[in-house]
Order: C-alpha cells, then structure tokens, then sequence
C-alpha cells in the first residue's frame, strides 16, 4: 500500500508499508527507477533480436513467454541471452559497487578503475597467461585473484587510524600506475597473438558469455546485493557525518569496511566474468543522481542505470561499429564523451 | 607588475639552498657519466673520455657516439621538460597530485600515433614525434578550452577534469583503433612503455629551442606563481594578470610534455614527484622549486634509464617502466606521511 506523506520534508514522497514496517521513498526516485526499468527492458528486447539472424520484438517475446519456434528459441535462449543478463546484471554489480566506493570515501572519482583493482585484474590475468594458460576458469581466478590482492595491497596502505578518503585514492592511483607498468611491460614481452588476446579482455568484453559463468555470477553476487540491502539504512547515516551516525547507533567504521569489503566483491565476479570494464562504476552512480535529484547515491537507481549503460553500450560495437570491438572500449569512450558532455552543461549554466 | 610582486616575494639565500644546487650539480654529472657508462656493453671512464675525444677504439666510439650521447641527451631533454612542466602544472593549479600527462598530454599523443600508424601507415620515428606533439597540442588546447570557457580564466578543478575526460575519451578510441590492427598494436605497445632508446640528432635538435623557449617562459611566469600561491584574490590585489599567468603555464606546460612525450613516450611520476623533492630541498619560492626540479628531473630520468639497462641484463625495461616502478612506492610513502603532500 502506498500514500503520500503529510509531513512536509522538502519533497515530494511515497511511503510503502509492508508487514508493520513504512518506508518512505522519494516519488521522483521511484519514477526514475521505473523509467530505467523499462528502458532495460526495451534494450534487452532489442539485444536479444538483434544479430546475423534477426528477430522481430514480437517473436523475441512470444520466445520469452514460453513459445517460438525451435530455431528462435535456440538464438534467443542460448546465445542471446547469456550475453544480454549478463550485460544488465554485471553493469549493476559494477555500478552498486561503484555506488559504494563513492559513498564511503564521499568522493565522486573513487572506483574500482581508479582505485587499482581493475588494473590487479589485468595483472593477475597477465601473468595466469604469461603461464600459458588459456582457459576461461583460469584465467577468470587469476584475475579475481589479481584484482583481490590490489585491494588487500591498497587497504593496508591507506590504512593507519582508519581509512581516509583522499589517502585512499592517492594510494589507489599509484598503485594502479605501478600495476599498469607492470601489465605494459608483460604485455611487451609476449608474443602478439598473446598480447592482443590480452588485451582485447583488459578493456573488457562481453564477447562468449555463456550461461555457467553468469550462473556463478548470479550465485556469488545475490547475496552480497542481500546484504546490501539491510546495510543500505546505515549507509544513508554515514552522510550525515560519523558524529551523527554514531550517535544515532551504527559504527561507521564497521559500515565502512564491510560496505567496501562487498563492492570489492562485485567488482571481482564482475571482472571474473567480462574483464575490467571501465568508467560503469565510475559514471553510473553520478547519472543516477544526477536524474532522481538526490543529495545521495541511491544503490537501487544506480545498479538500473549501471545495467542500462553496459547493456547499450554493447550494442555499439555489436551492431553499429564495422568491427567487433570489446564493450569496454565503447565504455570508455562513451564515459569521456559524458564527461565532456556534463563540463561544458554545467558551463554554459553558470555563464 | 609581476617583477615588482617579485620583489617583495620571501627570498630565502639559504646556505641549504647553496649546497642543495651543487648536489644537485654532481647528482647530474654522475647520471651523465653513469648515462654514458653503463650498458650491455660496460665502458670504463677512461674509456669513454677517450672516445669523447675522439681516441681509443672504434667500437667505443660507436657505442658512444651513437649510441649513448644521442640517448643521454635525449634523457637530458626530457628529463628537464618533465621537471619544469611538473612543476609549473603544481603551481598554477596548486594541486600537489597534479601531473602533466593529467592535462591529456599522453592521451592525445597516443590517438594521433595510433591514427598515423593504422591510417596512413607511418612508421618512422620523425613521423612518431610529429604527431605526438600534434596529438598532444591539439587534445591539450581542446582540454584548455573546454576548462577555461565561461567565466575569466581557468578554473583548475575543471581543467583537472576536462583532462581526465578528454584522456578518456581519447584513451578508449586508441584501444579501439589498435585492437582492430595488429600492427598499430604493436607499435603502440612499445610506445606505450616509454623508451630513450634510439632517437637521433635529427630529432633531438629541432626540440631543443622551443625547449628553451618554454624553460624561459617557465622562469619569467615563476614569480607571478609565487603571487598566485597566496590565492587569486591575493594575487590580484597584488597586481598580478591571473589570466596571463594561468594561460602561460598551459601554453609552457603543454609544450614541454608534449615535446618530452613525443621523444620517449609517457613516462609516468617524474613530472608528478620531482617538484615535491624540490620544494623539501629548496622551500615554497617557485623559483627555486623550478630550478630544482629542472635539475633533478633529468637526475632521475637518466638513473631510472641505467637500472633498466642493467636489473635484467641483457635484455632493458624501458625508462618509463621503471620510473613508475620507482615512483608509485615515493607517491605512496609521500601520501602516509600526508604533511610533506601538502603544497
């Protein structure tokens, strides 16, 4: 059940009450989120119909709904739709992560990219293929590995009387430009093949997901999003300052630490699974404040948005570009091009 | 006007001072020598200024003449452009973390290497640094423009992040490009490394008076930074033209990278580290942080350059390698202590 609130808080908002419990919500909060939700729908139609055997939206949902033919449901069911949930799902472990990160360092350049994990990533994967392994399960635990032992390697640096903020992510930027010397290097002692293979899954790619990774993506990451989920309330207090959420009950150095213990885990099945795919956690959670309005990051509205924008911008290199391109370098480009875009709007507002 | 803000600036002739400059003097003889000295083939000093003078064998003559002056200068250069381009870029947009390649310097270079290569297929070095500098000065005046537009002059933050997109931006079409073309893959990845290995006269020499140009650049706008470092409201008070003095240290900021860029790659942490250690040694005057970090730069080029040739001998790590290898454990040591980070 829902009703709008009498008391006047500034906004407009919506109260659910479930099992004795209300919580109010903001309306435009749940607008947007229902707008995103439909705009993923409408790309996930498009992805699974698009392809070298095209589909109608019609039947890519009578395919869905349990009906089609043999050959459709095949296109549609095994090779699209790995590909199409993983995009949405992992988009969202990226953007919640990235969520995190900002929230409790309370700056909006902290991410995974730039705190070195994606980096550790690709260096773990480098040196399981220096090794001559190929194979995904390998190369994906050498990646988590990597990405793992960055963060571990990042924490105990920054930390001495608790993580600060800035310390953080000066620490994560030099520990990323060590691995990324690191990785220039390696990849300049191997062979060619070697090497473009590399790379082309160090910018990330969703290219040949298929439905045992996602399942253990699935498996690994619903419940962290769980625990998220109840951890979201004391999230919210930490902005309020650590004197005011102490005082109101939680312990803002346990949020902290298992709020960023639960983003590193995101981020590396994530990883595990596509590769380090830039600027998602970066951008998702600044768009999705930036359309609902809110003084904070929503988790919720930013895993929409952070599935929205990987599920797009796969589309890009798929059906728009010549060649087939890794989604990570659309991702990329596309979070520079809405940097850009973002300075010049908020220019032309102050002239 | 900035002279006479000059004038009453704190002037320290500090016996440290003194002493930090001769040190810094012999710091820079010892990299030359050792520059000249150490490689795959060891030459002793008496070897090697008998082949300075044009004695002695002809096979150290070749190593020297050809090979280990035109990298040792090329060292030089570098290291000299990176120091003073680190150093302006801290100043003026008084961010201690800030680094030269955050303008863009590096991305833009690497796009328009990796168009040149995939497209027009140009292979040579004169071709390289051509359109690295052109890459760098283009992404460079764009980031400039965007950072600086609306209001007077450029606000620093917005410059910051206008280099940090443009980067991006760049960075990710340069991965697009490559990864279709495994030869502009190639080149770019040992590009990417950072290297002094190979790069003659031909190119050395024409760089060497828009180098100097820019240094003098740097020198004239340092006291006019000294005023900015009270915050702009200070400075103009003071009389200073903030709008001339920001735009100058783009304009010598992006010409030293961009130049240091073209001839050994992006070679990360000397531009963002060297004016730290100047400003311990020296003090705050952006004279003599400049000065410093002129000196030490080329100290610590020429030196990581020498390590690479020898920590896994006979094969090298490139130079840009190894000062990140170096540099990222001083960023982060720096960052603990968090007192000496502060500007």
């Amino acid at each position: 059940m829902t009703a709008v609130d009498d008391l006047d808080v500034g906004y407009r908002r919506v109260t659910l009450r479930a099992a004795g419990r209300s919580v109010p919500i903001r309306a435009r909060s749940v607008l947007v989120g229902v707008l995103l939700a439909a705009v993923l729908v409408v790309l996930a139609v498009l992805a699974l119909g698009l392809g070298s055997y095209p589909l109608s939206p019609g039947a890519v949902l009578r395919v869905l709904g349990g009906g089609g033919e043999g050959i459709d449901r095949t296109v549609v069911l095994s090779w699209r739709l790995p590909r199409t949930l993983a995009a949405v799902l992992l988009g969202g472990y990226l953007a919640v992560a990235g969520a995190l990160f900002q929230t409790v360092t309370r700056n909006p350049l902290a991410s995974p990219d730039i705190l070195g994990m994606s980096n550790g990533a690709f260096t773990g994967m480098l040196l399981v293929t220096v090794a001559g392994a190929t194979a995904w399960p390998v190369v994906a635990t050498g990646a988590v590995v990597g990405g793992l032992a960055a963060a571990a390697l990042i924490w105990l640096l920054a930390r001495r009387g608790g993580v600060q903020g800035f310390r953080l992510i000066v620490v994560g930027i030099g520990v990323a430009a060590l691995l990324a010397s690191l990785n220039t290097w390696m990849l300049l002692e191997v062979e060619l093949d070697t090497a473009m293979f590399a790379s082309a899954w160090g910018a990330g790619s969703l290219n040949g997901v298929t439905a045992t990774p996602l399942t253990g993506a699935l498996l690994c990451g619903l419940p962290v999003l769980a625990v998220l989920a109840l951890l979201g309330p004391r999230l919210r207090q930490l902005d309020l300052g650590d004197d005011v959420a102490s005082a109101t009950g939680s312990r803002p150095a346990v949020v902290r630490t298992l709020a960023l213990l639960l983003a590193v885990v995101l981020v590396c099945v994530a990883t595990a699974v596509i590769g380090p795919v830039a600027f998602i956690a970066l951008a998702a959670p600044q768009i999705a404040r930036r359309l609902a309005r809110t003084p904070t990051l929503s988790l919720t509205l930013s895993g929409l948005v952070g599935g929205v924008l990987l599920l797009g911008s796969d589309l890009i290199p798929q059906h728009v570009l010549p060649v087939t391109l890794p989604v990570g370098v659309v991702t990329v480009s596309v979070g520079g091009l809405y940097l850009v875009t973002t300075l010049i709007q908020e220019i032309r507002r102050r002239v | 006007m900035t002279t006479a803000v000059a004038d009453r600036a704190p002037v320290r002739p500090h016996l440290r001072s003194g002493w930090g400059l001769l040190a810094l003097l012999v710091l820079l003889l010892v990299a030359v020598a050792l520059s000249l000295m150490v490689g795959s083939n060891p030459l002793g000093p008496s070897t090697v200024i008998e082949a300075l003078r044009g004695h002695g064998s002809a096979e150290a003559g070749y190593v020297v003449h050809e090979l280990r002056i035109p990298r040792t200068l090329t060292g030089l250069v570098v290291g000299v452009a990176l120091g003073a381009a680190g150093a302006l870029i801290q100043a003026f947009t008084r961010n201690p973390l800030a680094d030269p390649g955050i303008l863009g310097v590096n991305a833009g270079a690497a796009f328009a290497i990796a168009v040149g290569v995939a497209f027009f297929g140009l292979h040579s070095a004169t071709a390289f640094v051509a359109l690295a500098v052109t890459g760098a000065l283009v992404v460079t005046v764009a980031v400039y423009l965007i950072g600086s537009a609306g209001r007077g002059a450029a606000d620093p933050i917005r410059l910051v992040l206008a280099g940090v997109a443009l980067g991006a931006l760049c960075s990710g079409m340069t991965t697009g490009m490559t990864l279709s073309d495994p030869d502009a893959f190639d080149q770019m990845r040992s590009w990417h490394a950072g290297s002094l290995l190979g790069r003659g006269f031909e190119l050395l020499v024409p760089m060497l008076p828009v180098v100097g140009a820019a240094l003098l650049v740097a020198f004239l706008l340092a006291p006019g930074l000294n005023a900015l470092a009270l915050g702009e409201d200070v400075a103009r008070a003071q009389g200073a033209n903030i709008r001339l003095i920001r735009g100058g240290a783009v304009a010598a900021v992006t010409v030293l990278a961009a130049i240091a860029t073209a001839l050994a790659g992006p070679i990360s942490f000397v531009g963002l580290m060297v004016p730290h250690v100047a400003r311990w040694v020296f003090g705050v005057d952006q004279r003599a942080i400049l000065t410093g970090s002129v000196l030490l730069a080329p100290v610590i080029v020429l030196c990581s350059d020498v390590l690479g040739r020898v920590l896994i001998a006979p094969a090298e790590i490139p130079v840009g390698i190894v000062t990140a290898l170096v540099g990222a454990p001083v960023l982060i040591a720096l960052v603990r202590r968090r007192r000496a980070s502060a500007l």
